[in-house]
């Protein structure tokens, strides 16, 4: 959390009652002096991000400038080469299933199992990794779907639903790992525009249930309505960051104005 | 076999049928496999008898070259070099083994390596087939899984990462069953060879289909007849694979839906 940008009230109110108390909340994700390079190009360079818990951070910027390569690196869909990558205190290996499953990842592409009737893309994780029964994990699918309003479609495919349902089904199967982080990867930028509401209403239930997110996303209006904290990358930097209010009416860096521009000029 | 008599009748059909065309000519002696005569019936029996062996090698090194296929694929996948090349070596190396040499060699060879290192395993005929086959077949297979383990979204593993499946669990439950129906036909290709690979176990002294059939041709003197009976019997093998696999693909296809 910057505590040197001036939150407005709404935001306090939503904080984690320890960060309220002045006492430093509890860090979700510690990320010091990340580096990565894909051969010869430098993706991420010098990267320190800080997420407490209960925080809503939003990452946005140009495409190609790594904020992808953030988020999968925090679930270790990436390797990092230098800095230290720290998720619930605990420094990260290189296995990803060594989180266990407590770090949610929604994709872009939702990569849910076409295989699988929805039910069984939500049990799957629950029972083989957390080990929980077959009727444990059924009834907390079915309270996941509920949540993300699709409870009677728990026995189609994948493929027999839209894009939208599609990407909501892959936020039930993420929470149904009860994560303590959600990290979302562009999830509305495969969606057709008039789909884009019924995830992103979701995701604003979610953020106001307190639950820790990393969303990239070039939805500024949702970014404005759930962050507590925004980043701006660039060329694998990261440029600016602060409170929405500020960021998005007084962004202090050129290169963060001119993207603000570009995206917010239409 | 209890089906003999049925099968009996068949032949006979099929062969008056060809004895009719051929009758004329003295280039053919159908005698020899003619099951109206008792002679050419026993005949008959013993080449058809052979086909338990053939179709016994062939099952049992097909089920051990795709289990040592799977096997072998699983390092040609890694994200690491050093283990990639394990793959790699072995399936050049392997896939350089003319059937025939290889199959000297382990006859021939291999119980000499065991008796210097103090083991006494003796390869008969029988198994000695059966480990070429599937040791051949297994640098086939393994490059067949792996194409279609890697033709598999690169998203569908991560996925099951995130949700906390270890690597064998994501390849169970997640890659593996999606790919199984891009590997079965090129595996059917496989199995398909190795029956007609396994005809080379005769030249180790194996009872198997072509074993038989070279045994009676220098009792009979009629290797037209008996060879042409023996392509038959492949046919008739393979007709009967090649049936099953695609009953086998359109039941799993009924039930993906993506």
């Amino acid at each position: 959390m910057n505590l040197s940008a001036f939150p407005d009230k709404a935001q306090v109110d939503i904080w984690p009652i320890g960060q309220c108390g002045g006492v430093m909340a509890e860090i979700a994700i510690e990320m010091i002096d990340v580096n990565k390079w894909f051969g010869d190009f430098h993706v991420l360079k010098d990267i320190n991000l800080k997420v407490s818990l209960g925080e809503r951070v939003v990452i946005c910027g140009p495409s190609g400038s790594g904020k992808s390569t953030v988020v999968r690196c925090i679930n270790r869909l990436e390797r990092h080469q230098k800095g230290v990558i720290k998720v619930n205190g605990s420094e990260v290996t290189d296995q990803p299933e060594d989180l266990g499953g407590d770090v949610g990842m929604v994709f872009q592409q939702f990569n849910l199992f076409p295989h699988l009737s929805v039910l069984e893309n939500l049990v799957l994780g629950p029972m083989k990794s957390r080990g929980l029964s077959r009727i444990e994990a059924e009834d907390r699918a079915a309270e996941y779907l509920e949540r993300v309003k699709i409870p009677e479609q728990a026995d189609k495919r994948p493929g027999q639903l839209s894009g939208g349902q599609q990407q909501r089904v892959a936020i039930a199967r993420s929470l149904c790992m009860e994560p303590k982080v959600m990290l979302f990867d562009e999830p509305t930028s495969a969606l057709d525009p008039e789909m884009i509401s019924e995830v992103l209403d979701v995701m604003v239930e979610l953020a106001e249930e307190g639950m820790t997110m990393v969303v990239v996303t070039h939805e500024m209006g949702f970014a404005r309505k759930i962050a507590d904290q925004m980043v701006f990358m660039d060329e694998g930097e990261i440029v600016e960051t602060g409170a929405p209010a500020a960021f998005f009416e007084a962004p202090k860096s050129k290169r963060c104005r001119k993207f603000l521009s570009q995206i917010l000029s239409h | 076999m209890s089906m003999l008599p049925s099968s009996r009748n068949l032949v006979l059909m099929v062969a008056v049928l060809g004895l009719a065309g051929c009758a004329s000519s003295s280039t053919w002696g159908w005698y020899v496999i003619n099951p109206a005569t008792d002679t050419g019936w026993t005949n008959i029996r013993f080449l058809i008898n052979g086909m338990g062996a053939t179709i016994l090698i062939s099952v049992i090194a097909a089920l051990m070259s795709m289990s040592f296929g799977l096997i072998v694929a699983l390092p040609g996948l890694s994200s690491r070099w050093y283990i990639r090349a394990i793959n790699r070596v072995y399936v050049e190396f392997i896939r350089a083994i003319p059937l025939l040499p290889m199959l000297f060699w382990v006859f021939y060879g291999l119980p000499i390596i065991f008796k210097s290192m103090g083991l006494d395993i003796p390869i008969d005929p029988f198994w000695g087939a059966i480990i070429t086959l599937a040791v051949s077949d297994s640098a086939f297979t393994a490059e067949i899984y792996r194409a279609g383990i890697q033709s598999i979204a690169r998203g569908q593993t991560e996925a099951a990462q995130t949700v906390g499946l270890n690597y064998l669990q994501t390849m169970r439950y997640v890659i593996l069953p999606q790919a199984i129906r891009r590997i079965l036909p090129p595996l059917a290709n496989q199995f398909i060879y190795i029956v007609k690979m396994s005809a080379f176990a005769s030249v180790i002294g194996m009872q198997e289909l072509t074993r038989r059939a070279n045994e009676l041709v220098v009792t009979e003197y009629r290797p037209l007849e008996i060879y042409s009976l023996l392509i038959l019997e492949y046919l008739v093998l393979v007709l009967v694979i090649s049936a099953a696999v695609r009953w086998l693909e359109r039941r799993m296809g009924s039930d993906e839906r993506n």
